[in-house]
């Protein structure tokens, strides 16, 4: 599953900061959750308690935010967003691996251009974090 | 109390993805065309034969070409997923390539999203216990490249060039680059060269790397390139081979 690579990844680095600041526990972990790369929330906070239990840190509140998707074609500037959920599902799970090939799947509704950028809502990443 | 904003958690995750590789040799060239990817794929399958553990990472994000020289169809494999992706077995090689989500249609990227697909992919990639991890690069030294290699310890690039005078000043840019950032070549490969050309190896001498060896020109390697079969059992492939004996006999 690759929530659980995310989880290791963010558990890997909650671990540091707390090294880092001396700190017994993580008070509240404020995830960003980009859309685009449809991760499951149930399966990512399962992954993220176990990993924390095995790792021996206690976090009190986990917060995850959902970030809309907002595509921007750096030809025309157009703007629009995607939903993944309509999208086939072998692409939307080879989205949900590797975010970029969306520009494979995706073009600009109005010129028909891939040079776009992915202006919000790819993927995920630690909004903040507090730790006593 | 600690408050940090907007953090990437998977560059430390890498580094850890990559501690069960006991050496990564980036294949790397400073142009195009020069037969790094036939290299860095015949370099994997000849260890595997030899019964190394080795893996093969196509890291050429917007025109990745390995799977072509595994003969294979990316758009047919689905790597097993387990807390991660665990890179499927070809040849005898733990191969991994974004060719398998991009399904080989055009992934027109730029610099900032071609390092982040790397990123994403070294983060999620599984690796077994590996010897040696290949990885074919993009030509020339972008940035993207050279973040590639920051997130990486254990790495020894191997170049790859030919002989062409519109070779020589790039491939000279490159080391000079790789030096400036800390990084030692194990050793250049001559490419499309009937015998070792002076200018070349005094490159090498210049920036204190090993000449690995030359390979000729051989006429029919666009008919055996999508044949694993036989592409290791050709004339490319004896050449390829003693240099390959020199990369793992460093290592002893
Ligand atoms: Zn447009």
């Amino acid at each position: 599953m690759h929530e659980w690579a995310l989880a290791e990844a963010i558990i890997d680095y909650v671990s540091k900061v707390l090294r880092e600041r001396n700190a017994v526990k993580v008070k509240r972990l404020v995830l960003r959750i980009g859309k685009l790369q449809t991760i499951d929330k149930e399966i990512l906070v399962f992954a993220l308690n176990n990993l924390a239990k095995e790792y021996d840190i206690s976090i009190d509140e986990i917060i995850m935010r959902d970030e809309e998707i907002t595509l921007k074609c750096r030809k025309c500037l157009t703007q629009w967003t995607l939903s993944p959920s309509q999208l086939p599902e072998d692409i939307r799970e080879a989205i949900h691996f590797v975010p970029e090939v969306v520009h494979s799947f995706t073009k600009c509704p109005k010129c028909g251009s891939r040079d776009f950028d992915i202006v919000s809502g790819r993927g995920l990443s630690i909004e903040s974090i507090e730790v006593v | 109390m600690a408050k940090l904003e907007d953090i990437d958690p998977r560059v430390l995750v890498i580094k850890k993805r990559l501690k069960v590789v006991s050496e990564i040799i980036p294949v790397m060239s400073s142009k195009g065309g020069v037969g790094k990817t036939v290299i860095a794929t015949t370099i994997a399958l000849l260890l595997a034969r030899k019964g190394v553990c080795v893996g093969l990472l196509d890291l050429d994000i917007t025109n990745p070409s390995t799977h072509i020289v595994l003969g294979i169809n990316p758009a047919s494999i689905v790597p097993e997923e387990e807390k991660g992706v665990i890179p499927p077995r070809v040849h005898g090689i733990e191969y991994m390539t974004i060719a398998f989500y991009s399904k080989d249609n055009p992934l027109p990227l730029r610099g900032t999203e071609v390092d982040e697909a790397i990123k994403e992919i070294l983060a999620i990639t599984r690796w077994g216990r590996l010897d040696y991890l290949i990885i074919d690069t993009p030509p020339g030294l972008s940035d993207p490249v050279l973040d590639v290699l920051s997130y990486m310890d254990k790495i020894s690039p191997v170049i790859v060039t030919t002989p062409s005078p519109l070779s020589l000043k790039s491939v000279e840019r490159l080391l000079f680059m790789l030096t400036e950032a800390g990084i030692t070549p194990k050793g250049l490969i001559e490419n499309i060269a009937n015998k070792p050309s002076e200018r070349i190896i005094e490159i090498t001498k210049k920036y204190n790397i090993q000449y690995l060896g030359n390979i000729p020109y051989i006429e029919n390697l666009d008919i055996i390139i999508t044949d694993p079969e036989r592409l290791v059992k050709s004339d490319f492939a004896k050449k390829v081979d003693s240099i390959v004996s020199k990369l793992v006999e460093a290592n002893k």
